[in-house]
C-alpha cells in the first residue's frame, strides 16, 4: 500500500535532493565558472561571477588540438563498450541460465580482479604493449579498457538476465528457437534497459579512465584524460586554462549523461521484467 | 623495349626519391611539463622545423610526477617512446650513471657549452661529461614587499640571516589586512616542502646523512631548523599553510597577501609581471638566508633540462633540437616575440651580461648571485656522502623525502610536535636506508 506523503514532506525532500545534487555537482560547476574567468580572476579567490571571457578556451585550443584526443576518447569508449558487450552477453547468459556449482566463484573471481591496484601490473602490461606493437595505439587501448571493465559488465548483465524467467526461454526452445535466436530475439530485447544502462555506464567508465590511457599513450592514441593532464603545471598558475581543458573534456560525457539519465536510472534500479 | 626501360628507370627514380624523403622525415617526440617557458618553446616549434627540414616535433605534455613515472618506465624497459626528455638536476646524474642518457659532449661549437653557468653545467655532468642541456635553471632567493618593509620600518639586507627574516616577517604581519609576514612551502613532498626545508637545513649547518649514511634528524641543527620554521609559519604564516606549495604561495604573493616569500628564483619573473601580479612594482630581492655563523645559503639548484634517452632511434635529430632549444640564440628568439623578461633564466652567463635583459629583469643580478652561490657537490658545511642541494642525489630520495615531508607537514598542521616529527623522520629514514643497503 502506498504511503501518503504530505505536501510539506514532498517540498522538504525536494529541497534536500536539490541541495545534495548541488553539493555533488558544485566542483564541476565551479570548474566551468573558472574556465570563463581570466587567469587573474581565477587566482583572486572564491568568486562565482566570471567575466565570461573565452580566452582560456582559445589558449587551450591553440596550445593543444582538442579534436584529436576527443576522437580518441570517442573511439576508445565506444569501441571498448561494444567489444565488452560482445564478450559479456554470452558469458552472462551462460552463467545466468546454465549455472554450475562454480559460477558464483567465477563471478567473485572476476570482480576480485577489480580490487587489484592498476599500478601493480603496470610493468608487465607496458612490456606486453611494447613487444606486441600495441603501445600508443587505439586498438591496444580499446582491448585493455574492455578487459578492465569486463567484470562490471558481466556482473550487471548477469543480474539483469537472472530476472528473466527461464520458462520464457524454454518456451522459445519448444518453438524451435536456436541458441542464436534465443540470445538475439528473446533475451536481448527483454534485457534492453539493462543492456542500455550497462552500455552507458561502461562508456562513462572508459571515458574517465585516466591511468592506463596516460601510461600507454604518447601522441597517436592519447584521449582527453591525457589532454587534461597536459595542462597541470608545477610552476605556473594556469587555473583558468586547466578548468577550460577540464570543461572541454567532460562536456561530451556530461551531455550524454544528461540526455540518457532516465534510461540510466531505470536500468540501474529496475530488473528486466519489472 | 626502350619505352619499358624508360618506365622502369622512372619508377626506380620515383621509388628512390620517395625513399629519400622517407629517410629524411624524422619525427621527434619531446616529453615535457606545462611550465610557462615550455609553453613558449612549443609555440616556437615552427622556427626549429623551418631551420631543420625533415625533422618534425611532436609534444607530449604531462603533469610533473606523471612525466617522471612515464619516462622512468619507458627508459627502464627501453621503450623508445621519447626522443627528448625534460628532466631535472635530480634525475640526470642518477640516470647517467645507469647509462640511460646519451652524452652531449659532441654538441657543435656554435652551442657554446662554456657559456653555461658553471654550477648548472656541473650539476648536469657526470665525470666531466654533460648528459643534459639546461633549458631553464633556478636557485632560491628571498622575494619581499618593499612597500610593506618600508611601512614596517624594517630593512632586509642583500644577504640576510634567518634572524633578519624572522624580525621582518613579524613586523610585516598584519592579520587585519590578511597579510602574512612570510609564506613558505608546507605541502608534503620531496620536491615541495622538503626542497625548501632541506635548503633551510643546509643554511643552518644541518645535513641529511653523516659519511656512514646514518640519518641526522636527531641533531641540534635539524631541531633548530624545524623549530624556527614552525615558529615562523605558525606566528607569521598564512592559514592552511600545510597545503601550500609553489603555486599556492605564488598566488598569495601575487595577490599581495605575503610580506616575504622564499622560493625558486624563477618565481621572480611571475611576481614582477604587471599583467598577473598586483604587487609587480613593489618587489625586492635578497639572497637565501643563512644562520649566523654558518657560511651556507642553502645550495638550492635546479635546472629543467633536455636529455636524450639511449632508447631513442633519432639521437642526431634530438641533438639538433636540444642545440636549438638550449642554444645561445634561443633567448633572443623568445625576446623577439615576448620581450626579454620572458627569456628562460638561469642557464647561460651571456644572458646576464645582456644589457637588454638586465634592464627588463630587475631580478637578474640576484638570480645570478644565488645560482653562483649554490654548491651541489657539497651542500652542507659538515662532511656528507652525497651530492645535490635541496635534495639528496640517491634514487631512494623520492620515497624517503616524501615520507619525511609528510612528518614535517603534519607538525605544521599541528598534528604532532617538532620533536615527534624529527623522531619519526629519523626512524623512517633509518629503516629505509637500512633496507636499501646503505646502512650495514
Amino acid at each position: 500500500m502506498a504511503r501518503a506523503v504530505s505536501r510539506n514532506q514532498k517540498i522538504g525532500w525536494t529541497i534536500a535532493a536539490w541541495i545534495v545534487a548541488l553539493v555533488i555537482f558544485f566542483p564541476i560547476l565551479y570548474a566551468i565558472i573558472t574556465s570563463l574567468k581570466t587567469e587573474q580572476e581565477a587566482i583572486a579567490g572564491f568568486n562565482l561571477i566570471p567575466s565570461f571571457t573565452f580566452e582560456s578556451y582559445q589558449a587551450v585550443q591553440s596550445q593543444n588540438d582538442y579534436f584529436k584526443p576527443f576522437m580518441n576518447s570517442v573511439i576508445l569508449s565506444v569501441g571498448s563498450t561494444i567489444l565488452a558487450l560482445i564478450v559479456a552477453i554470452p558469458a552472462a547468459w551462460a552463467m545466468a541460465f546454465s549455472p554450475t556449482k562454480r559460477t558464483k566463484d567465477i563471478l567473485m573471481w572476476m570482480l576480485s580482479t577489480k580490487m587489484m591496484p592498476a599500478v601493480a601490473v603496470l610493468v608487465p602490461i607496458y612490456l606486453i604493449f611494447l613487444r606486441t606493437g600495441l603501445m600508443d595505439t587505439r586498438i591496444g587501448l580499446t582491448i585493455l579498457l574492455m578487459l578492465i571493465n569486463l567484470p562490471i559488465v558481466v556482473w550487471m548483465l548477469y543480474t539483469y538476465f537472472r530476472e528473466i524467467p527461464g520458462e520464457i526461454l524454454e518456451a522459445a526452445r519448444m518453438d524451435g528457437a536456436t541458441l542464436r535466436d534465443e540470445i538475439v530475439h528473446i533475451l536481448t530485447p527483454m534485457a534492453v534497459p539493462g543492456i542500455a544502462s550497462t552500455l552507458l555506464l561502461n562508456v562513462i567508465l572508459a571515458w574517465n579512465e585516466a591511468f592506463w590511457t596516460i601510461q600507454l599513450t604518447t601522441t597517436n592514441a592519447a584521449p582527453l584524460s591525457a589532454f587534461i593532464a597536459s595542462f597541470s603545471s608545477p610552476q605556473g598558475l594556469f587555473w583558468a586554462k586547466l578548468s577550460a581543458a577540464s570543461t572541454m573534456a567532460i562536456a561530451p560525457i556530461l551531455i550524454l549523461g544528461w540526455f540518457s539519465q532516465k534510461q540510466l536510472v531505470r536500468g540501474l534500479t529496475f530488473g528486466a521484467v519489472k | 623495349m626502350n619505352t619499358t626501360f624508360r618506365a622502369l628507370m622512372g619508377a626506380t627514380a620515383l621509388c628512390a626519391s620517395a625513399g629519400l624523403a622517407a629517410a629524411q622525415d624524422t619525427t621527434l617526440t619531446v616529453a615535457t611539463v606545462n611550465n610557462g617557458d615550455m609553453i613558449v618553446m612549443q609555440g616556437l616549434t615552427a622556427d626549429f622545423e623551418a631551420n631543420n627540414p625533415g625533422i618534425k616535433v611532436d609534444w607530449v605534455t604531462l603533469e610533473e610526477n606523471i612525466l617522471r613515472e612515464r619516462v622512468t618506465t619507458d627508459i627502464a624497459t627501453k621503450g623508445g617512446q621519447y626522443d627528448v626528455l625534460t628532466i631535472g638536476t635530480y634525475e640526470v646524474p642518477i640516470w647517467a650513471k645507469q647509462q640511460w642518457l646519451v652524452p652531449l659532449n659532441d654538441l657543435p661549437a656554435e652551442y657554446q657549452a662554456d657559456d653555461l653557468l658553471p654550477a648548472v653545467r656541473e650539476a648536469l655532468s657526470v665525470d666531466g661529461t654533460l648528459y643534459a642541456a639546461p633549458f631553464y635553471g633556478e636557485s632560491a632567493m628571498v622575494m619581499y614587499r618593499t612597500d610593506l618593509a618600508e611601512a614596517a620600518g624594517v630593512t632586509i639586507p642583500d644577504s640576510p640571516t634567518w634572524t633578519d627574516i624572522m624580525a621582518a616577517a613579524e613586523a610585516m604581519t598584519d592579520r587585519d589586512a590578511e597579510i602574512s609576514g612570510i609564506c613558505l612551502r608546507g605541502k608534503p613532498g620531496w620536491g615541495e616542502n622538503m626542497a625548501f626545508l632541506t635548503a633551510m637545513a643546509n643554511s643552518y649547518g644541518a645535513r641529511w646523512f653523516n659519511p656512514d649514511w646514518a640519518p641526522q634528524f636527531d641533531s641540534e641543527e635539524w631541531k633548530a631548523t624545524l623549530t624556527d620554521y614552525l615558529t615562523m609559519m605558525n606566528e607569521y604564516g598564512p592559514p592552511g599553510a600545510s597545503s601550500n606549495g609553489f603555486n599556492e604561495n605564488l598566488s598569495l604573493f601575487q595577490q599581495g597577501k605575503c610580506g616575504i616569500w622564499i622560493d625558486a628564483t624563477v618565481a621572480a619573473s611571475f611576481v614582477t609581471d604587471p599583467e598577473n601580479s598586483t604587487v609587480a612594482d613593489k618587489v625586492g630581492f635578497a639572497q637565501f638566508p643563512n644562520k649566523e655563523g654558518v657560511d651556507n645559503h642553502g645550495n638550492w639548484l635546479w635546472a629543467w633540462s633536455l636529455a636524450i634517452p639511449t632508447s631513442s632511434d633519432a639521437p642526431e635529430a634530438a641533438k639538433a633540437f636540444i642545440a636549438w632549444a638550449t642554444g645561445p640564440d634561443y633567448a633572443a628568439l623568445v625576446a623577439a616575440g615576448k620581450g626579454w623578461r620572458a627569456a628562460p633564466p638561469g642557464t647561460r652567463t651571456s644572458l646576464y651580461e645582456n644589457a637588454d635583459y638586465q634592464a627588463a629583469a630587475p631580478f637578474a643580478a640576484m638570480t645570478l648571485t644565488s645560482m653562483n652561490a649554490a654548491n651541489t657537490q657539497k651542500a652542507s658545511v659538515q662532511d656528507i656522502p652525497y651530492t645535490g642541494g635541496q635534495f639528496v642525489g640517491i634514487p631512494e630520495f623520492q620515497g624517503i623525502g616524501t615520507a619525511v615531508g609528510q612528518q614535517f607537514s603534519a607538525a605544521l598542521a599541528g598534528q604532532m610536535s617538532a620533536d615527534d616529527a624529527l623522531a619519526g623522520a629519523q626512524a623512517n629514514t633509518t629503516r629505509e636506508m637500512t633496507r636499501a643497503g646503505y646502512i650495514k
